[in-house]
Order: C-alpha cells, then sequence, then structure tokens
C-alpha cells in the first residue's frame, strides 16, 4: 500500500483529498447538525447530482463541456442550489420545510433525465454516485485544497458568531450577532464542501460524512469544541480505513467511508451503555 | 434629566385580524427598575419582542438609547433573557461557560477571538448567578432551573446597561429566586442599570421595582411604584380579569 502510494499519483491525489475532506466535512457538519440542518445538506448533494449529470451529458453532446472537469458543475449548481433555498427559506417562510425536499426532487428529477437520455457514461456516473479512489485529479485535489482553505478560514474567522447562531438563533439577532452575510456564507461553504466531498464519498453519501461522525462524536463530547475535535477524528478515522479498504477489495470509497463511520458510531453507543451499565452495577454493589 | 433608554411612541401590533397592542406609550429611562404585568395572553412578551426589533408594530415609533430602532446599533447595550430559553436542543454539545461566553459576541466585535479575560468575564456572571461550580458541565445536562440561571448569566456576561427579562425565575426555587430578585436589586441600586421585567410574581416585584406597568392589550397603568401601590384592589383586578392579590394591604382578603 504505502509503495503503491508513492508510485501512483491518483492515489496520492485520493488520499490527499480523503484527508482534507475528512477534516472539513465533519468540521461544518457539526454546525450543520446542531442547527438541524441535515436535510438541507442531502438537498443540496442532489442538485450537484443535476449539474454533475447534465455536465456529462452536454460533454458528449457539445464541444465545449467535454473539456471542462464535471466537478466545477457540480459546485456551480449546488452553490446555486443554495441560493435558492436561502431565497426560499426567507422569502416563503411558512413553506420552509416543503421548499427542501421540492428541491431535494428537483434536483434528482433532472439527474434521472439527464442519466437516462445519455448512454455510457456509467463507469464515470458510479464514480460520481459513491465516489472512487482511481477518479481523483490533481485538479480535483487542487479544488479540495482551496475549498478546504476557504472553509477552514471562515469558521476560525466567524466561530463565536457561528456558534450562537446554532445555539440560539434569537439571541443572536437580539444581541445584533445575526448577519445575512453569514447566513448566507454558511449555505454557500455547506454547497461548496458538498462539492469537494462528491468525487471521494460520492454525491449520494456526502452528507452522511457530514453527519454520521458529528452523532458518534456528539455521544461522549460535553463542549462544542470537544465534539469538533471527536468529529473531525471519527471523520478521519473512517476516511483513513475506508480508503484503504476501498483500495484493496476494489470497492467504491463511498461505501466503506460510511460504512465505517456507522461502525464506529455504533461502537461508541455500545460503549455508552456499558459503561452506565457498569455504573449501575457499582452503585448496587455499594448498596449491598 | 435621566436619559430616556426605551421609549415607545403610540405602538399598535396585531398577529394578523387579532389586535395584540393598542396605542402603546411606554418610555424606561436611565437607572430604572420597571415591572412589567398583566394576565396570561396580554401582550406583554409581544411588547417585549417589539423593544428588541423581533416584531414590526403595524404603527408607532420604537427608540432604543435616543435612537430609532433601525439605526440603532449598539445591541451590546442589551442582556435578553426570553420567556422560552429552555426550549433550545438538549442534545447541544455545550459547556455552561461556551454557552455564557457567547454573550460577549457582539462585545468582542467581529474578527477577535475569545481570550482569557473573556473567559474570567463569564466566570463573573456565573459567580453572580451562583452556578460557578457548573462551568464545565454541559448544558443539557442541568435541571431547567439551573439553566435559566445559566441564560441570565449570559444575559449579565457583557454588562449590559439594559436588562430585559422575560419571565425569567420560571421554573427556579424559591429559595434561588429571592436571591435572584436581590441581585437584580443590586445590580440596579449599585450598577444603576434599567431593567423591565415580565413577571406574574407580583406581589413580589412590585415590592422591588421603582416602577409598574399594567398591560392588558392597552397600558392600563405605568407609573412609579408607591402610585401603584395606592389603586385600589377592584381597579387591578377589573382589567387583570379576575382577582390580584397583593401583599401588605390586602392581606386577609386574598382571593383565589
Ligand atoms: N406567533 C403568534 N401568532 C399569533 N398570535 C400570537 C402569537 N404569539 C402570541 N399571539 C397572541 O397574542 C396575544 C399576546 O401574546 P403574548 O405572548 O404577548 O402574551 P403574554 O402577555 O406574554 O402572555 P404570558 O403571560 O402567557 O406569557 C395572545 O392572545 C396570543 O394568543
Ligand atoms: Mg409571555
Amino acid at each position: 500500500m504505502i509503495d503503491a502510494l508513492f508510485t501512483y499519483e491518483f492515489l496520492q491525489n485520493a488520499f490527499l483529498s480523503g484527508i482534507i475532506i475528512g477534516f472539513i466535512a465533519p468540521l461544518l457538519g457539526l454546525f450543520i447538525v446542531v442547527r438541524r440542518l441535515a436535510l438541507i445538506a442531502d438537498a443540496l448533494s442532489h442538485v450537484a447530482l443535476a449539474g454533475i449529470a447534465g455536465s456529462l451529458y452536454l460533454s458528449q453532446q457539445v464541444l465545449f463541456f467535454s473539456a471542462l472537469n464535471p466537478v466545477y458543475f457540480g459546485i456551480g449548481t449546488a452553490v446555486g442550489g443554495s441560493l435558492l433555498i436561502e431565497r426560499l427559506r426567507t422569502v416563503y417562510k411558512h413553506y420552509e420545510e416543503l421548499a427542501i425536499p421540492v428541491i431535494l426532487s428537483a434536483g434528482i428529477g433532472i439527474g434521472a433525465i439527464f442519466i437516462s437520455l445519455s448512454q455510457g457514461f456509467s463507469a464515470d456516473l458510479m464514480g460520481y454516485l459513491f465516489g472512487s479512489v482511481s477518479a481523483v485529479s490533481r485538479q480535483d485535489l487542487f479544488v479540495v485544497m482551496v475549498i478546504a482553505l476557504i472553509v477552514v478560514a471562515f469558521i476560525y474567522f466567524f466561530y463565536k458568531e457561528l456558534f450562537i447562531l446554532s445555539f440560539d438563533a434569537e439571541y443572536s439577532k437580539v444581541s445584533g450577532v445575526y448577519s445575512r452575510f453569514i447566513q448566507l456564507s454558511f449555505m454557500v461553504i455547506t454547497a461548496l464542501v458538498i462539492g469537494a466531498s462528491m468525487r471521494i464519498v460520492g454525491i449520494l453519501l456526502v452528507s452522511s460524512l457530514m453527519t454520521v461522525p458529528v452523532a458518534a462524536a456528539m455521544q461522549i463530547a460535553k463542549s462544542f469544541k470537544g465534539a469538533m475535535l471527536y468529529s473531525i477524528l471519527i471523520g478521519e478515522m473512517a476516511v483513513v480505513i475506508g480508503l484503504v479498504s476501498a483500495f484493496y477489495l476494489d470497492i467504491a470509497p463511498g461505501g466503506t467511508i460510511v460504512v465505517t463511520s456507522i461502525v464506529l458510531l455504533l461502537m461508541i453507543l455500545g460503549w455508552k451503555k456499558v459503561r452506565s451499565a457498569r455504573q449501575v452495577l457499582l452503585k448496587e454493589e455499594e448498596v449491598v | 434629566m435621566k436619559k430616556a433608554i426605551i421609549e415607545l411612541t403610540d405602538v399598535n401590533f396585531r398577529y394578523e385580524q387579532r389586535i395584540v397592542l393598542e396605542h402603546i406609550n411606554f418610555t424606561v429611562k436611565d437607572g430604572e427598575f420597571w415591572a412589567l404585568i398583566g394576565p396570561n395572553g396580554s401582550g406583554k412578551s409581544t411588547l417585549i419582542n417589539i423593544i428588541l426589533g423581533l416584531l414590526k408594530p403595524e404603527q408607532g415609533s420604537v427608540k432604543l438609547f435616543g435612537e430609532d430602532l433601525e439605526h440603532f446599533h449598539h445591541r451590546e447595550l442589551i442582556g435578553y433573557v426570553s420567556q422560552k430559553s429552555n426550549s433550545f436542543n438538549s442534545g447541544f454539545p455545550a459547556t455552561v461557560l461556551e454557552v455564557v461566553r457567547s454573550g460577549l459576541t457582539r462585545k468582542k466585535g467581529l474578527f477577535k477571538r475569545f481570550t482569557k479575560k473573556d473567559r474570567e468575564q463569564a466566570m463573573k456572571a456565573l459567580e453572580i448567578v451562583q452556578m460557578d461550580d457548573f462551568a464545565e458541565q454541559n448544558i443539557g445536562e442541568l435541571s431547567g432551573g439551573q439553566q435559566q440561571r445559566v441564560f441570565i448569566a449570559r444575559a449579565l456576561a457583557g454588562e449590559p446597561k439594559l436588562l430585559v427579562m422575560d419571565e425569567p425565575t420560571v421554573g427556579i426555587d424559591q429559595q434561588n429566586v429571592a436571591s435572584f430578585y436581590s441581585m437584580l436589586n443590586r445590580l440596579n441600586g449599585e450598577h444603576g442599570i434599567a431593567i423591565l421585567l415580565v413577571t406574574h410574581e407580583i406581589d413580589l416585584v412590585t415590592e422591588l421595582a421603582t416602577h409598574v406597568a399594567c398591560l392588558n392589550r392597552s397600558m392600563h397603568f405605568h407609573g412609579v411604584q408607591s402610585d401603584y401601590q395606592k389603586i385600589d384592589h377592584q381597579s387591578i383586578s377589573k382589567w387583570y380579569g379576575h382577582p390580584v392579590r397583593r401583599l401588605h394591604q390586602d392581606e386577609g382578603e386574598v382571593a383565589e
């Protein structure tokens, strides 16, 4: 494996990208989970699907698109979708819950149309849907790095604003912290992280990498900083274990990464159960 | 002359068809301690939300610290405890200290990160509500009353000039309510912080506050506490909608 990593550029690309998204996806995912926006992440990734499928189809039809990396197109549509969702959320407050499933359906619907229109990109498409170890190019890696820089800078500089917005949106308004800029940037950044992650974990599993490690971390963390740290640790473990096994077993890394993170979640839940049972036992012994 | 901190002129408000506030004129000045009382559904929380800019009045003007609400940007001057503070997501991974420190966000300003001094400031606020022993605990693991005290600390952390509180003592036990009110007395008396307190603990608070406002869709009375004490029992009960008991004068003729 180590030898292969030095020999093959595609493996380096995949592992470096993997390690970067194992960091940023759970990091941003923590804010998404505590703000209960997981469904929005899902909707955006399906909008990206429409973009990717559209771009793959057009690349068969129009010369210009065959030179364009579909990832750009996917990121572009996801960002567009994030702006649209944000607009719908503010203009039609009462229909907020409806706007998101509608956009999600639109994403799958348009994606399905393009997929059936074009024949013969199923291997490519599989890579976009479930991730791929071999398909990550230098250019893709470069895009992931740039996005990671943006995400980390955003969270570093707006940490306190994002915290209060997540914990208590009303209080953030009263205290003059809430701003349209931060809210809008948050949505766009979510779209960017989805765009960055889809090459490795696949469009259908991006939101899992953003939420499952966080769900596990929240079982053991007392503080927000702690939850952040554990989310990233668990995310990285899932990505590394998932990528290595995907490479050896020759299966889609999206599957192995997400299944690994779910196994980690179950292990933590099990450990918590055993620990509390033991505490009860100890107490009973004390009583006896 | 003392400066007006809150100034409402002829404010009307309705939720769709339902008129909730009518022709409200209401002024809170520097250093005053107001108790805002009224029965359930009388519009107290609505009025508070209008003052804080969470709701827009249908008519009338709202000024904070002498500035129109739209142009008021010194929100760090206001500390706020809402009626439903403990409706936050109880699985939220945050320590008590992290929550209290978040009350300093506006005061710090953009791009500044929290320092050791901010931590000390947050600890000081926790000491005031006697929750400093819980600083490193997860907020979701506290009881409702303890959480409420943490939210009070969050409002105090930024050393505001005006404290707005909507039934802050709900769920807090009697002993802590007493110490909470004596703390408010101290903040108002010694530090000169103006307070606007919504409460149903009428007999307790009308003794403590310097001013009393009685709301039930319109403002039925507002003025200094000694004038409030002079109003006779019947007329209070009339606008309150049911008999009201008051300490001292009314002892023995307690209704309900
Ligand atoms: N979001 C809303 N939509 C429609 N009507 C509302 C809404 N919030 C409150 N009301 C109505 O407005 C009136 C005033 O409510 P408000 O919450 O201001 O009362 P309150 O004095 O704070 O009562 P309480 O003592 O129970 O807290 C009530 O009749 C209530 O039914
Ligand atoms: Mg109320």
